[in-house]
């Protein structure tokens, strides 16, 4: 029984020290594989021109598109005020216009009141007035 | 007679000569996308100037610059969070390919593509670890660095590193293990 025991237990370790020793191996391999893989990048020409000649270019691209951006919105914003201040001047005619009809109506109208109010007063003769009133209207007619 | 400045911009560019291809190699490892790393090695060792003059050397220069890199790649992937195409793992190259570099050294063929295979299981591992658990596993295995330089690089306490390294670990042999 002893023996077995004991054989089991060596056995069991000897795996143990087996697995030990083959994670050990793989680490290794891992740490080989990435020195070796990074030297190998670290040792590759680096596109440093092309990269900064990228990078100016992505400058210029936008600093151009600012600029649009920039004309765009001045001149958008100086037409917009420009549109107003043109809608403005009309509006400022249309309303003088509108207060010169008005007048215009308005003198016409009084001149137009003042007539029939002449008319009026003219016919309205008192009764007692009519013999003498129409020997005016005859005197007139000849 | 050389000015301060004049040594101080010497010392720095020599840090650059000898530190740049381990600062890319463990970016290249923490990323898999060549682009990337360089941009964010050049981005690490920019800062590193710009406060050169306030490293005080109570750390070697490797670990203040690795330090930096750590900060730079989880910002980037915190960045990346907030982007919705951050699944589609833009640049990164596959792990097939990433698993590709082998020194031949003296295996046979069929060895060699065996390696090949466990390489990329644990590069399966390492995907699938957490931010933490994977830049402690590759400063670990792949840097090959001591716990107390992990810890003073992440800024974590040594017991938390070994805890994170414990965990990284039994991924990578539930995955290996679950190939043999």
């Amino acid at each position: 029984m002893n023996w077995k025991a004991e054989f089991g237990e060596k056995t069991e370790q000897a795996e143990l020290e087996a697995q030990e020793a083959a994670l050990k191996q793989e680490l290794s391999d891992f740490r080989m594989s990435v020195h070796a893989w990074s030297d190998s990048v670290y040792s590759r020409p680096r596109p440093v021109f092309k990269a900064t000649a990228h990078r100016v270019w992505q400058r210029a691209a936008g600093w151009a598109l600012v600029c649009v951006l920039m004309v765009g919105g001045v001149s958008g914003g100086l037409f917009e005020r420009q549109h107003q201040q043109q809608m403005a001047r009309i509006e400022a005619a249309r309303q003088a216009e509108q207060q010169r009809l008005a007048a215009e109506q308005r003198v016409r109208e009084e001149e137009e009141f003042l007539a029939k109010v002449d008319s009026d007063v003219s016919r309205e003769v008192p009764s007692a007035m009519e013999p003498l009133a129409t020997l005016m209207a005859e005197d007139e007619a000849r | 007679m050389a000015t301060a400045e004049e040594i101080a911009a010497q010392e720095f560019s020599s840090i650059v000569q000898s530190h740049r291809p381990q600062i890319f190699r463990f970016l290249l490892a923490s990323t898999r996308d060549y682009d990337l790393a360089e941009t964010l090695t050049q981005e690490c060792f920019l800062k590193a100037h710009r406060n050169w003059s306030s490293f005080r050397g109570d750390s070697s220069a490797m670990t203040w610059l690795m330090r930096i890199a750590i900060n730079l790649q989880k910002d980037h992937w915190r960045n990346r969070r907030m982007q919705f195409w951050r699944l589609t793992q833009t640049n990164a190259v596959e792990m097939d390919v990433a698993s590709e570099w082998l020194p031949s050294g003296e295996r046979s063929a069929e060895q060699k593509l065996l390696a090949q295979e466990q390489v990329a299981h644990v590069w399966q591992a390492v995907k699938g670890l957490s931010e933490r658990q994977r830049t402690v596993f590759l400063l670990r295995y792949v840097e090959e660095q001591e716990l107390s330089e992990i810890a003073r690089a992440t800024g974590l306490s040594e017991g938390t590193v070994k805890a994170h390294l414990s965990r990284a670990l039994a991924k990578v042999r539930t995955e290996l293990g679950g190939q043999r």
